[in-house]
């Protein structure tokens, strides 16, 4: 990268020095409690998820981290869109974060199609007037047009996690993040949500992936992490962590 | 990465947002249209496929209305210490319902809604607050129903702008205290499932720790005949369900039981008089 290139771009997303240390118990009960205590067995021990992650991406990027399960990746990602504190370091973020992280978390069985889109984008951090001003847009992108005013109790799961899914990626955002959920759906909507991404990266907004679905990680993105055991192990072109990842 | 420290350095910290970084209840005002969506979520869906409905809303208090008036009442003799017993015992009621649903809904609020809490970042202060409000929601039927039962004793003959604003006083130091201790044990319970039990019991004993079923007089006159210390009576009073019932009392049971207040007044005074 040249500096003069480096000028245009603008960092979106800070991750500094980054530390997240989970407790793990053993003891799940006031018995098992006394009993671990009596015969000298640790109560607790620590999981060390990420160690000193240093990462920034810069706006309009669209970058996969890739890794084995448990290297930290969900983690990562949930530190950016703040459901987690880091235990040390910093996480700095500009703009507004969405996560397609768990798509159909706020679904409410018992209400429409219509009201869990408003109810699910609000979730999302979207106003009313946002909302209203896209409904349309969200139901035709779903395709289930006709079964809006069922119950999603009554959806397939398909249907549900098609709805779930347009609601999710109509937010307004500068930066999505997106865990492991491009498996929506049937191939028709999975190339609808392809488009889809590709014209959120078209329109500078930045992207952060994690998926073990290399084909379309190689499609998406053109910059690859690879994480492993907490920390950063490869920063690069997509190819060379696609390839890091192979081995 | 050797641009990467640069670029760190160049762009100013303040353009940037920590994630996660919670408002406190400023957060609520802010997420307001979602939470008027979570107490319509909450207000519609709570009798989905039932088909007596909202109708269980009074059913329950009726029930218990009916089981502590025979007994405490009839049996046990209440009725001839407090008159209008009834109206007495259910303006209680209607606001130990209150307490019971926003701090018992408030506490469970965070754990059911696991799946949100832990993939999606929204303030969770949110849930315990829809919460509180639905309990509300819920209690406007009985305080109708409370309502029209004055109004059919001559309530409105007597009521004052003390009447209506105690109503408002009490509804308000009990939200405010169930949504402060539903925080409190929903935060609990997300590590230790034992608040949910805890909770059940504290409810339990409330019904009992604040002047629904007897009058506080009687817990006064109770201390004084034991020996107790004194200043028991004023923890007792210090309990915010004792000040809120008290001031449904005044806003309800008061106004329709003037004219037989004055005389226990007289008699009240006649036998301190005598001690």
């Amino acid at each position: 990268m040249t500096s003069q290139f480096a000028a245009d771009l603008q960092p979106s997303i800070i991750v500094d020095d980054v530390y997240k240390t989970f407790t793990l118990n053993h003891a799940f009960s006031l018995k098992d409690t006394i009993v671990s205590w009596v015969r000298g067995r640790k109560l607790t021990s620590q999981f060390e998820a990420l160690k000193g992650l240093d990462i920034v991406i810069n706006e309009g990027e669209s970058v996969a981290i890739l890794g084995l399960n448990g290297s930290g990746k969900s983690t990562l990602l949930k530190l950016v869109s703040g459901v987690m504190q880091p235990d040390g370091g910093s996480v700095l973020t500009r703009g507004r974060v969405a996560g397609l992280i768990e798509v159909g978390a706020g679904f409410h069985p018992e209400l429409s199609g219509r009201e869990n889109v408003f109810l699910n984008a609000a979730i999302l951090g979207m106003s009313r007037k946002e909302i209203e001003a896209r409904y349309d847009e969200i139901v035709a992108f779903s395709g289930i047009e006709q079964f809006i005013d069922q119950e999603v109790k009554h959806y397939s799961s398909g249907m549900f996690m098609r709805l779930a899914f347009s609601v999710a990626i109509h937010v307004n955002l500068d930066i999505l993040l997106v865990d492991e959920i491009l498996s929506v759906g049937d191939a028709p909507f999975r190339e609808k949500c392809r488009l889809k991404f590709q014209e959120l990266i078209e329109r500078r907004k930045t992207l952060v992936v994690v998926s073990h679905d290399m084909e379309m990680v190689r499609e998406l993105c053109t910059r690859g992490i690879v994480i492993n055991k907490g920390t950063v192990v490869y920063d690069g072109p997509v190819e060379g962590a696609v390839a890091q990842v192979e081995n | 990465m050797p641009d990467q420290r640069d670029l760190f350095q160049r762009v100013p910290r303040s353009e940037f947002d920590v994630p996660g970084k919670a408002g406190g209840l400023l957060d609520v005002f802010r997420w307001h249209y979602l939470l008027r969506l979570l107490v319509r979520t909450g207000v519609t869906t709570r009798y989905r496929n039932s088909v007596l409905g909202w109708t269980w809303s009074y059913v329950r208090p009726a029930a218990q209305f009916l089981v502590f008036w025979i007994v405490l009442g009839l049996f046990l003799n209440l009725e001839r210490g407090i008159p209008n017993y009834a109206v007495y015992l259910f303006a209680g009621i209607v606001v130990i319902n209150l307490f019971s649903e926003g701090f018992k809904n408030a506490t469970s609020s965070i754990v059911g809604n696991a799946p949100l809490v832990r993939k999606v970042y929204l303030p969770r202060q949110l849930f315990a607050v829809s919460a509180v409000i639905v309990a509300f929601v819920h209690f406007l039927p009985q305080v109708g129903l409370l309502l029209l039962v004055c109004l059919l004793l001559g309530w409105i003959t007597n009521v004052t702008i003390f009447s209506i604003l105690a109503i408002f006083a009490g509804a308000i130091i009990v939200m405010v205290f169930a949504l402060g201790l539903g925080l409190l044990f929903g935060a609990m319970n997300v590590r230790y499932r034992d608040a949910e039990n805890i909770v059940e019991l504290l409810l339990l004993l409330a019904t009992w720790a604040s002047p629904v079923l007897y009058s506080w007089i009687m817990v006064k006159d109770a201390i004084t005949e034991l020996g107790w210390p004194s200043w028991l009576l004023e923890v007792y009073m210090l309990n915010p369900i004792t000040q809120a019932v008290e001031l449904f009392h005044f806003a309800f049971w008061s106004p329709v039981t003037e004219t037989t207040l004055r005389s226990r007044r007289l008699w009240r005074s006649t036998r301190s008089g005598r001690s």
